[in-house]
């Protein structure tokens, strides 16, 4: 379902007489169907960098990546929003929402993007806020105002609202109590039965053995490690 | 099912078949000066149906002009805006003023930075939205009420503001009422500039609710001039940056903001203050 080959990556920072860095080098890896692979690498690795490459956020300089057949590198806005809409979730470390909108809406949103009705979209986030153990008093809140292990509770929610044939998860147990780290790694393993492939990145140790089902190791694309 | 709902079920699915191949707004080698002086040049972009474009940089780097001259405001002095009217794509540069008119008050909308230049402050709340109903042929005076009352109500103010004149309004209320007579003719391209400058920050914090809301619920395209990066990231889809005049960098709103390539946008986003 995800094909990443001999993709690299460099910043050129402009603001700093043009200097040139290279983050990335001939990076590969595959996810199948029902998979989850884990990203592994020391902090600043470039762990993060793949994703945010595989979400479009950021560019590659080399290389390919295909999802579900889509080629992501140079493809125009329009196909990658519309791979984000259909095909591929994220679920970042950070929660970025319009401000008073209440966390219901939140996590019903990539429902009613793809045309469900609200009611049935309101429904299916209603589930997923019960079972990640956010009170329903705080449903028609904004979550701006939440604590961090809620915000990353509701972002979950919101990633797993849709069931996404390709998810890429950023740290999902990482501010998590042991309870609520259990409901996250129970849907991390419902998503592979249904079919899912996902790549993640676990600091979580224990998390990484219970869901993954492989490694790959990123600093094998750190560049200039060959030479 | 009547031969009527089966007429219109085909209409809807040919105008969605429509929507897959042509953009809603294509824009070519569009250039405006002043003298010698650029406004802005070599512009180009398609913007497809649904989608929600912004466009960025410091005052003075061409994006009002560009604005101005998409909307027709100001005429350019070379290139081309096709637009997909009800009738197929046309020019909207060498439309008839008539056509033209015509097509601001039906397909088109634009809200203002300042809703004192998009309302009509001597009319009452409900008469600034019905009026728009009125100059497409509107006539029977209970469902103009009634259809203004409505989007008083999506714009969440209060029907028994509705005959109050928009000087009685707060900044925030005088924007939404805007949106409310802009949108109450069903437009399918809102341009918008500056729509959340000069308010309050949780009175923009509702207005972009607002907008993403009714941009999702009427499928509208729109394109967004404004110099908050905060808000294109919430509200637009694609994004192009402009300086002196032309467009240096587009694409994708969070590829362009989270790894911009060109060095004025680099400047730009490491230039934003962190809350």
């Amino acid at each position: 379902m995800l094909h990443v080959s001999n993709l690299s990556k460099s910043f050129t920072l402009h603001t700093q007489g043009g200097a040139r860095i290279p983050v990335l080098d001939g990076a590969a890896l595959a996810v199948r169907s029902g998979e989850c692979v884990g990203l592994a690498g020391s902090s600043g690795a470039g762990k993060s960098t793949l994703m945010r490459m595989i979400w479009g956020n950021y560019l590659a300089t080399t290389g390919s990546i295909r999802i579900a057949g889509h080629e992501i590198v140079g493809a125009d806005p329009r196909e990658i929003l519309s791979i984000r809409r259909a095909t591929l979730g994220y679920v970042s470390q950070f929660l970025r929402v319009v401000p008073r909108v209440p966390t219901l809406d939140v996590v019903a949103e990539p429902l009613l993007l793809l045309g469900h009705g609200e009611e049935a979209a309101r429904e299916r986030a209603a589930v997923l806020l019960a079972r990640l153990n956010i009170p329903q008093r705080l449903w028609t809140l904004s979550p701006t105002t939440f604590s961090g292990g809620e915000q990353q509770r509701v972002n979950i929610a919101r990633g797993f609202a849709h069931a996404f044939p390709v998810l890429l998860l950023d740290e999902p147990t990482a501010s998590l109590d042991a309870a609520n780290r259990e409901v996250v790694l129970d849907l991390i393993a419902e998503a592979k039965t249904r079919g899912a492939a996902i790549l993640g990145i676990f600091h979580d140790q224990a998390a990484r053995d219970r869901v993954c089902d492989r490694l790959v190791d990123v600093a094998a694309f750190t560049p200039g490690r060959a030479a | 099912m009547t031969a009527g709902a089966a007429r219109q079920r085909e209409d809807v699915s040919a105008a969605t078949q429509r929507r897959m191949v042509h953009p809603l707004l294509s824009v070519r080698g569009l250039e405006k000066r002043y003298g010698t002086r650029i406004g802005c040049s070599g512009i180009g972009f398609d913007l497809w149906p649904g989608e929600v474009l912004g466009i960025v940089g410091e005052s003075g780097s061409g994006k009002s002009t560009l604005l101005a001259c998409l909307a027709g405001h100001l005429r350019p002095d070379g290139g081309q805006v096709i637009f997909d009217t009800r009738d197929g794509p046309r020019d909207v540069l060498g439309l008839t003023e008539a056509e033209r008119r015509r097509l601001m008050r039906t397909d088109w909308a634009f809200v203002h930075q300042n809703p004192r230049d998009g309302l009509r402050m001597g009319v009452s709340a409900g008469g600034n939205v019905g009026e728009r109903l009125m100059a497409v042929g509107a006539r029977h005076y209970g469902s103009i009420r009634g259809q203004a009352l409505d989007w008083l109500a999506r714009v969440e103010i209060a029907p028994d503001r509705i005959d109050d004149r928009p000087g009685a309004f707060s900044g925030g209320m005088q924007q939404r009422l805007q949106i409310a007579r802009n949108l109450v003719t069903g437009p399918r391209l809102v341009f918008m500039d500056e729509p959340t400058g000069g308010l309050d920050v949780s009175v923009q914090a509702r207005l972009l609710d607002l907008l993403r809301g009714l941009v999702r619920q009427m499928g509208l395209s729109a394109v967004i001039v404004t110099h908050d990066l905060a808000v294109v990231r919430l509200l637009a889809d694609r994004l192009m940056v402009m300086q002196g005049g032309r467009v240096v960098e587009q694409g994708l709103t969070d590829q362009v903001l989270d790894d911009p390539q060109h060095g004025y946008t680099q400047l730009l986003v490491s230039s934003v203050l962190q809350v």
